[in-house]
């Protein structure tokens, strides 16, 4: 079961702010979700592989050339806030 | 005008033979979307002056005798798929100014084809959910009655079809999001092998899981349609370098012959009747066209939901950190400091459902409870996927129901999360194994709400689906059958 102090730590994790209540809510929430995927600790998995994805193909490599272009300013535009081409964010070094 | 009830396909003719033209068709749908608008909330973004001109171009196209079958078709999009220049929002107020500096490939093929972008369609956010009541721009109703959910998270372009505000539109499938609002809304819904269509520019929710497919009225419909959105491309990795079967030619095939597969697990205690019911009469139809019925065993299926729970959320948490108000989307206006600026963007921008996913994920990853949940599940994955391996040596394709129940009311499920999750216990075992799976309409259950027959195939195994999904339409009319109220 999830506490209080976990779910603010998780919060952290995620980069998430929780209104007041929030928490509390959330810890039902969770640790209901978390009751219903319980049930996988009763299965026997020895010696299975885990399998992280549906292909069990290598990942396919590619010649090491350029194939982008440079497309800041198209980015840029629809960024909240940019000068000389660069993204601005609240100062972090004072 | 009643152009709206013509298929795809006779659409195409209509077009080919300059009976109507790609403008005229273009305005017929956008007027019947506005006009729907309010009573179904199935389009996010619509921007007639892009899609005719579109329409304009096809038209050229087509009077330089240079078309192909979708040359001038109008087609809605999940709006997950990046289209350039149109606002992409994926549901969520995160993305709600997200104006898409690229086309996804899936986007680009349609262009190739000629078809017309029509709009943007509803869903739920970030494709989290199984009713589109997580979707930041209001919930879809149902167009065989507005009381209903038309169930997500692909609602809006399954409520689109059902209403005939277009003949075909885009989803994806994640756990179930295009077969179960298929099966909720009376059309068909196929969404293909992973690896099938590109995912490239598609908003990403759990990457192992998600694949685009379509939805339409018809199997030959979504033959068309797929024989578009298919193909290899290098820019997303995981897409299958696979020349693409032939869907349309295969149609005719029949199912004689064909062994059907029918997992004892879909018929269990879960299973309403009203459903049920359909799903019996459905199979007994394959049998007189020929099929042959075998029972079939998914023995660690109930395990699906509880995996599912623990993956597609790890994967989100990763894929949503890209989300933090400084490249693009929605940014708090009061920021405070770099890390207040990403925790209140991300509280502001984000819905109860997806932080409660992203929660659920940071936390299965994270240290000490990894091996845990994340392992484990993925894991218990394989001995899913293990299960279909084994089925398939017994049959051609596996048959069942899609969904639980039939569409359920609006709100009535929303206050307990795992109850709905648990629903679609039949569509997210596909999924986890990577399988093509498919929803066709095939009945109606309690007040007269449709029921949805899930066809499943063996890998890359589309074009035998559609095939028995043809013959079976061809010898029924519930494909057929059109919602009172938007004929």
């Amino acid at each position: 079961m999830l506490s209080l102090e976990q779910i603010a730590g998780i919060a952290h994790l995620a980069r998430l702010e929780l209104a007041p209540g929030e928490d509390a809510a959330l810890q039902q929430q969770l640790n209901n979700i978390l009751a219903m995927v319980d049930v996988m600790a009763a299965v026997d998995t020895a010696g299975v592989e885990p399998m992280s994805h549906p292909q069990q193909l290598m990942q396919r490599l590619r010649e090491d050339v350029v194939t982008e272009h440079d497309q800041r300013e198209t980015f840029q535009a629809i960024a909240p806030e940019v000068e000389d081409g660069l993204y601005l964010v609240p100062k972090v070094i004072e | 005008m009643t152009l709206h009830r013509d298929s795809l396909a006779q659409l195409s003719a209509k077009l080919a033979k300059k009976e109507v033209s790609s403008v005229e068709l273009t305005r017929h749908y956008l007027a019947r979307i506005e006009a729907q608008q309010a009573a179904l909330n199935a389009f996010i973004t619509v921007d007639a002056e892009k899609s005719l001109a579109q329409a304009a171009a096809a038209d050229a196209r087509i009077a330089k005798a240079g078309a192909a079958p979708l040359t001038g078709i109008p087609i809605a999009h999940k709006d997950l798929f990046c289209a350039k220049g149109w606002r992409t929002t994926c549901g969520s107020k995160i993305l709600s100014n997200f104006i898409a500096p690229y086309d996804a490939h899936v986007i680009e093929q349609f262009d190739r084809a000629g078809a017309v972008l029509l709009g943007k369609t509803n869903m739920d956010e970030f494709a989290m959910g199984s009713s589109n009541e997580n979707s930041a721009f209001g919930p879809v109703r149902n167009p065989w009655d507005t009381a209903a959910v038309p169930g997500g998270s692909s609602g809006g372009s399954a409520a689109a079809v059902a209403a005939m505000l277009a003949p075909a539109a885009t989803g994806t499938d994640t756990g179930g999001s295009i077969r179960q609002p298929a099966s909720f809304t009376g059309v068909s819904g196929l969404r293909p092998t992973y690896g099938r269509v590109s995912r490239y520019g598609m908003v990403a929710f759990a990457s192992s899981l998600d694949q685009g497919g379509v939805l339409a009225r018809s199997a030959e419909d979504m033959a068309l349609v797929l024989g578009v959105m298919a193909g290899y491309d290098e820019r997303d990795s995981t897409c299958i370098d696979r020349p693409k079967d032939n869907y349309v030619g295969g149609l005719g095939n029949g199912v004689k012959g064909l062994r059907i597969g029918l997992p004892k697990e879909y018929f269990a205690s879960g299973l309403s009747q009203d459903v049920a019911g359909p799903i019996h009469a459905a199979i007994e139809e394959y049998r007189r066209l020929g099929a042959t019925v075998v029972e079939v065993s998914l023995p660690n299926q109930a395990l699906s939901v509880p995996v599912y729970y623990v993956l597609a959320p790890a994967e989100a948490s990763s894929n949503l950190s890209r989300y933090d108000g400084v490249r693009y989307g929605h940014r708090t206006d009061q920021p405070g400091d770099l890390m207040q600026l990403y925790k209140k963007t991300r509280a502001e921008g984000f819905g109860p459902e997806v932080k409660r996913r992203i929660m659920i994920g940071a936390y299965v990853l994270s240290h000490g409870y990894y091996d845990a949940y994340y392992l484990k599940a993925q894991k218990i994955r394989r001995l899913i996927a293990g299960d279909f391996a084994q089925a398939f040596t017994r049959c051609d394709l596996i048959m069942g129901p899609a969904a639980p129940s039939v569409a359920y009311d609006l709100g009535s499920k929303t206050t307990d999360p795992v109850r709905m999750y648990l629903d679609d216990l039949y569509t997210i075992p596909i999924n986890l194994a990577g399988l093509p799976g498919m929803s066709i309409p095939c009945g109606f259950g309690d007040k007269g709400r449709p029921v949805g027959l899930q066809i499943v195939g063996n890998y890359f195994d589309e074009a035998r689906m559609l095939c028995a999904a043809h013959a079976f339409q061809q010898a029924t009319d519930w494909h057929a059958r059109m919602p009172e109220a938007f004929k």
